[in-house]
């Protein structure tokens, strides 16, 4: 499959005129994004460089940028990206006990993905930015909050 | 309790179906201001001065007052000028700009219009963190998309001489972008890496022109305060604390959410509020502003009042307004180990003592809860946090440092207990009550 289609590179050009002249290195991160989507959650050395081709700076450049921010995954992952909240928040309010029990579920650890590449479980070292609704796990990039053992069984049964 | 004036500025119509509409926004009042500088009857320098006469401060954490920082920029200088608002939210326990963005977006649309209008700026990026790319950014853009269609931004906007244009930027997951040279060295495209200051921003930002970098909740609280005018905004507020404050209030507490509430409300009216402590247990410790500041026990935090003032005499700092409540059941050495864990995670290793500190903190810290830690460990984490506090280029190395040497502080008893009981908490329940 080409994961640079059209689509991808008009979006990619409508990312551009953002910026100024000469400034393309701006569009980066948001073609990065795009072709992560497109990638089924990952990103490749090749793909790499074919968003620096076409934004036209060395490559160097994307890699850094790939490497550097954590929702990019230069590794195959699952299709399904589950974040759980551990942060101070979520952890007064029981995280531990939810990355527990998902853990033993799908017999995998924390930055590990399942075996018939359903589940990718991130190692997640950040704040989500729902403290309120701790303790919270990010699904795909939706949001669920005051999840408990029960529901997160049902979140984690509806990805395919 | 008395009624409390709630969700007088940023929340305003959080309670309105649709709250993220223009229509909606317009019924509080929305965009009045921005026509009212788009008629010609605002000068620049009378908006920088209403807002320095509010007494709004940056909510992002360091507290510096809002209008003084436009003051700075070079107005009159010929050349491209910048804003950029900084919606990095990911100060751990903060959460509202989450709900500006998803419940007001237009507030933040027009407090930036208005600060870029002040500044001279003429170009304006939202960088909003990149887990928010489902929700929070569709509604900001949406916001922005429906601001254009009613000619409120563009070129010579109503053929007032006026251009601005918005764009919103997402991030990629990395806390270190919350820091302003950061934030621009991502929007760059680059890593997230803050940069030797000075220059300062004002004179050398995005692309090495004049920009100034807000917070959402200030730039949102903007429009309001030039609409009701610097009193009313003052007002709400106490001394060198005006107008109101959004608390993310989380951890052990009955009903956790985002407050908006005047500041100087004090701790304990903010704990009835609130609910109290979740199951009416014991108040143990809270940490008033984000993991970052200094932790505060129970009998000092009850003492106070949340306004920059009196959490600084007390010996921590008002922060992001992030208010994380700990009850008796909390282990404080967990506790300090997982916030020593993010700050090693999500140090950018620009820095020798942030990049090493951190990661030995860490360390140090698993030692002694799984039994291994020795007293001399004790001060020698203090003294490793000494070693970060003022010896990095950005602040993230004082935000490792001081959560160790608060809690350490305070809190001496639980990590000894813990060092001579082989790993044994002196709280008997586990730390994590399940909620």
């Amino acid at each position: 499959m080409k994961i640079l289609t059209q689509d991808i590179k008009n979006k990619i050009d409508a990312l551009k005129e953002h910026f100024p002249e000469g400034r393309q290195r701006s569009a980066i991160i948001g073609a990065l994004h795009l072709i992560q989507h497109k990638n089924d959650g990952y990103l490749t050395p090749e793909l790499m460089g074919e968003v620096a081709d076409y934004i036209d700076v060395p490559a160097m450049q994307v890699y850094e940028v790939a490497t550097f921010y954590s929702m990019f995954n230069t590794k195959p992952v699952g299709r399904n990206n589950v974040a759980i909240c551990t942060n101070i928040s979520c952890m007064l309010r029981g995280a531990n006990k939810i990355v527990d029990h998902v853990e033993k579920k799908l017999g995998i650890k924390l930055g590990e993905s399942t075996k018939d590449g359903r589940i990718f479980l991130k190692k997640e070292e950040e704040c989500l930015a729902a403290c309120c609704g701790a303790p919270m796990v990010m699904v795909n990039h939706n949001y669920h909050e005051n999840i408990t053992i029960e529901r997160i069984d049902e979140i984690l049964g509806d990805l395919e | 309790m008395n009624s409390l004036a709630e969700n007088l500025v940023c929340f305003n119509t959080f309670n309105e179906s649709e709250s993220w509409s223009i229509e909606t926004y317009k019924k509080f009042g929305g965009y009045e201001a921005w026509e009212k500088i788009l008629k010609g009857e605002l000068s620049p320098e009378k908006v920088i001065e209403e807002v320095k006469a509010s007494g709004l401060r940056g909510r992002g954490g360091a507290g510096f007052p809002t209008g003084l920082k436009w003051s700075f920029m070079p107005r009159s200088q010929p050349g491209q000028k910048y804003l950029v608002c900084n919606s990095d939210e990911s100060e751990p326990g903060t959460c509202h700009d989450r709900e500006v963005l998803r419940k007001n977006p237009h507030a933040l649309v027009e407090g930036m219009a208005i600060a870029a209008y002040a500044m001279g700026a003429t170009i304006a990026y939202n960088y909003i963190r990149g887990e928010f790319i489902q929700e929070p950014v569709p509604r900001f853009k949406a916001a922005i998309k429906a601001a254009y269609e009613e000619n409120l931004l563009g070129k010579d906007i109503r053929n007032s001489g006026i251009d601005f244009d918005l764009y919103a930027f997402v991030g990629a997951g990395a806390y270190i972008c919350g820091e302003e040279t950061a934030l621009l060295e991502s929007l760059e495209g680059k890593q997230g890496k803050p940069r030797f200051k000075p220059p300062f921003p004002a004179n050398f930002g995005l692309y090495g022109k004049p920009t100034t970098i807000n917070n959402t909740q200030s730039l949102a609280s903007v429009p309001s305060i030039i609409r009701n005018g610097a009193k009313w905004f003052k007002d709400i507020g106490v001394e060198n604390s005006g107008g109101t404050a959004q608390f993310s209030v989380s951890g052990h507490i009955e009903k956790p959410g985002n407050y908006e509430l005047p500041m100087g409300i004090s701790f304990k009216d903010l704990l009835e509020l609130c609910g109290g402590v979740l199951g009416g247990r014991q108040l143990k410790a809270v940490i008033p502003g984000g993991s970052s500041v200094p932790v505060m026990p129970a009998e000092v935090i009850m003492q106070c009042s949340m306004d920059y003032d009196s959490l600084q005499n007390a010996g921590s700092s008002f922060g992001t307004g992030a208010v994380i409540v700990m009850d008796e059941s909390t282990c404080m050495v967990e506790v300090l180990r997982r916030i020593a864990r993010f700050y090693m995670a999500e140090s950018c290793g620009q820095c020798t003592p942030c990049r090493e500190g951190t990661g030995w903190l860490y360390r140090m810290l698993s030692r002694i809860i799984q039994g291994q830690g020795e007293l001399s460990d004790l001060n020698q984490l203090v003294e490793v946090a000494n070693k970060i506090e003022g010896h990095t280029i950005c602040a993230l190395g004082d935000a490792a440092a001081w959560p160790v040497q608060s809690f350490l502080k305070h809190f001496y008893h639980e990590f000894e207990y813990m060092v001579k009981n082989k790993g044994q908490s002196i709280v008997k329940s586990d730390a994590e009550v399940a909620a």
